[in-house]
């Protein structure tokens, strides 16, 4: 079992719910990245997401699409990305998943890119655009080399949906709250109990939900609904205001708020 | 084996990279298509509109002059210019129009370069009463400014796209991710062989009446077989059009013309078939511009049409598989093709078909008299009189 697993099973056994936070690697600099990686962990993160950068961010709104145009222009690639974590594991123990888009992992080499994210210290991935019907190849691999692969669910998927993405998924399954692109909302959408129930009896793994949660008190009402809850748009947008020490004050202090709002759950 | 495989492979080429999101939404399509191509009642209407609307079967014209100056194989032009709305890009939007009100879609969205497919999508819209929404490259917005005027007309909002490098590619970003938040009422029509499978499928289908009338036609006047068809390939609709009728006959030579811009040592070009590496883009596995790290790379061809940084699968796979072959004309030799069409026919090409006469003006002096050439002259060239004025450093 991979950190992810081990996260959700402790954090079952406490009666409480994942905070999944999300930054894009390379935003600000990989350094910063470095630094904010161990900090977020402290502020409370239970699993940090590292979005890889790609030219192309088709799945994604206006802030992720900047922050992932202001890490390129840094010169983030994946084989940067895969020494700062390699730095960050030692000292820091929190479970880590890379999430992007599959060209960048398909240019470096799907074998050995699952072999040099395990050897790093990565315990998932997460490709947005590898639905089930294309990633036998890539699951295998990641399997293999002891990565979970992170299925993806919608509100758009049914029942046949749900068992394909069973066949593949590991660790848990990120449930797309929406149907539409990240970025902040103002409000949670409705559906989401019944349909997380659903997957969690289907798929009998962990469900977490991302895709337009930005505040503790939406936080709070999902946690009461799923295992885990996603914050990234609402962390990548304060890269736009701030840098530095400046930028991880104000990115711990985010943290620590959803975090503290999901805890007031009963 | 039967080519593409139930997930829409090409061997290793198309399939669907695409958020889980759209996943039914392909799989409705998919249906939705398969049992519509082989409708009656759908059929006669998609011949109906062809022969009524678009005005086909348009003709298949002997250059006579540009074949005596080339002193070589005949030359025979597809009129696609002639269609209604000036290119090829009509018979698909038909089709797919045709598809979406069956399917009980009100609004349809698009991509657009040139802004040819743009104007064919709210073409459609407007005739079978759909909503419609372009999405457009902010750099393409300005250069093709009489386009966006058409599609205003016609009913359509046009939306602006500045992200990324702010041309087809990010169009089609964005109206990929319109569709993932509008997908229970919203059709996207997808204008060229690319794109998460069916779409590369039924692009071709709708598309590939090009090529069966051109081979009945040349049947008719030639009695027997052209030698080589040549065709544009941006996206490679047109291409693939012409040449899928005559797939299976093996003795016609099939060129497909990429546009090299500045010239393919520049990296200043729009030529991933010629000179790019298979990648996954926008739903399919391809050939890409792409750097190192898999990051998609700037495309650049005069002709927006042609300005993009991937192309549809199965030219992935012709190319392989050695049933067709890839060559690349520059900015330059494409205005050279452009002028002699004008000046020996009078017939001024769309920059696009500018690309394929310019390798016909390579091509058919190396063959003999009674060879023949089909090019597919895909459209006119109205919406390039800016770019080939500021070309020739003419202000009009």
């Amino acid at each position: 079992m991979t950190r992810i697993g081990k996260k959700f099973s402790e954090l079952k056994l406490a009666k409480r719910k994942a905070l999944i936070t999300f930054i894009t690697a390379g935003d600000g600099s990989l350094a910063c990245t470095e630094r904010l990686v161990p900090a977020m962990a402290a502020a409370g993160a239970d699993i940090i997401e590292l979005g890889v950068p790609f030219s192309d961010p088709m799945a994604d709104g206006l802030a992720i699409q900047l922050s992932s145009e202001r890490s390129l222009a840094n010169g983030t690639n994946l084989t940067a990305i895969l020494s700062t974590v390699k730095k960050i594991r030692q000292g820091c123990d929190v479970p880590l998943l890379l999430m992007g888009y599959y060209n960048p992992v398909f240019v470096y080499g799907i074998e050995r890119f699952c072999l040099d994210a395990a050897d790093a210290g990565v315990d998932g991935v997460l490709l947005v655009d590898l639905p089930p019907e294309e990633a036998a190849g890539f699951s295998r691999f990641a399997a293999a080399a002891g990565l979970d692969f992170i299925s993806l669910l919608t509100p758009t998927s049914d029942a046949s949906r749900i068992a394909k993405v069973k066949k593949i998924g590991r660790g848990f399954i990120y449930y797309v709250s929406v149907a539409g692109v990240t970025g902040a909302r103002t409000t949670v959408a409705q559906d989401i109990g019944p349909m997380v129930a659903a997957i969690r009896e289907k798929a009998s793994l962990p469900v977490a939900v991302g895709f337009g949660i930005s505040t503790p008190e939406q936080a709070a009402a999902v946690a009461k609904l799923a295992d885990g809850v996603v914050v990234g748009s609402a962390l990548v947008k304060l890269f736009e205001k701030f840098a530095g020490d400046e930028l991880i004050r104000e990115i711990t202090a985010t943290v620590r708020a959803l975090k503290a709002g999901m805890e007031q759950i009963d | 084996m039967k080519l593409p495989d139930k997930n829409g492979h090409f061997g290793q080429f198309g399939g669907r990279y695409v958020s889980e999101t759209l996943m039914p939404a392909l799989l409705e399509l998919e249906q939705a298509y398969a049992r519509y191509k082989t409708d009656r009642e759908f059929k006669a209407e998609f011949a109906y509109y062809l022969k009524q609307y678009v005005g086909r079967p348009n003709p298949l014209y002997f250059a006579e002059k540009l074949t005596k100056r080339l002193g070589g194989a005949k030359i025979y032009l597809k009129r696609e210019d002639l269609n209604h709305t000036g290119a090829h890009k009509i018979n698909n939007t038909i089709g797919q129009g045709l598809l979406a009100k069956r399917m009980g879609k009100r609004r349809v969205i698009a991509e657009t370069g040139a802004g040819q497919h743009g104007v064919a999508t709210a073409t459609v819209a407007a005739l079978m009463g759909m909503e419609c929404e372009v999405f457009m490259g902010a750099e393409d917005i300005q250069r093709q400014s009489l386009n966006v005027f058409r599609m205003k007309l016609l009913g359509a909002t046009v939306t602006s796209v500045s992200s990324g490098t702010a041309t087809l590619k990010d169009a089609m970003n964005e109206a990929m991710r319109n569709w993932v938040t509008t997908i229970r009422d919203t059709f996207y029509v997808i204008g060229t062989v690319a794109g998460p499978h069916p779409y590369p499928v039924m692009v071709r289908d709708f598309q590939s009446i090009i090529g069966r009338e051109a081979r009945r036609q040349h049947l008719r006047q030639e009695g027997r077989l052209p030698d080589v068809l040549v065709a544009a390939v941006g996206g490679g609709s047109n291409a693939l059009g012409l040449f899928y009728p005559f797939l299976k006959d093996a003795s016609v030579r099939m060129v497909g013309v990429e546009a090299s811009g500045y010239g393919i040592p520049s990296g200043r070009h729009a030529a991933p078939l010629c000179a790019g590496s298979v990648g996954v883009l926008h739903g399919n596995k391809t050939y890409l511009l792409q750097d190192d790290d898999g990051q998609i790379a700037h495309a650049h061809s005069i002709s927006a049409g042609l300005d993009y940084p991937g192309v549809g699968p199965e030219h992935a796979w012709l190319k392989d598989s050695g049933r067709a072959e890839y060559v690349s004309i520059t900015d330059d030799e494409a205005l050279e093709g452009f002028q002699a069409l004008t000046r020996e026919e009078g017939i001024i090409p769309a920059l696009e078909s500018a690309h394929a006469i310019a390798h016909v003006l390579k091509l058919a002096p190396t063959l003999s008299r009674e060879q023949s050439i089909v090019v597919c002259l895909s459209g006119r060239g109205d919406k390039d009189m800016h770019t080939v004025a500021q070309a020739m450093g003419v202000s009009l």
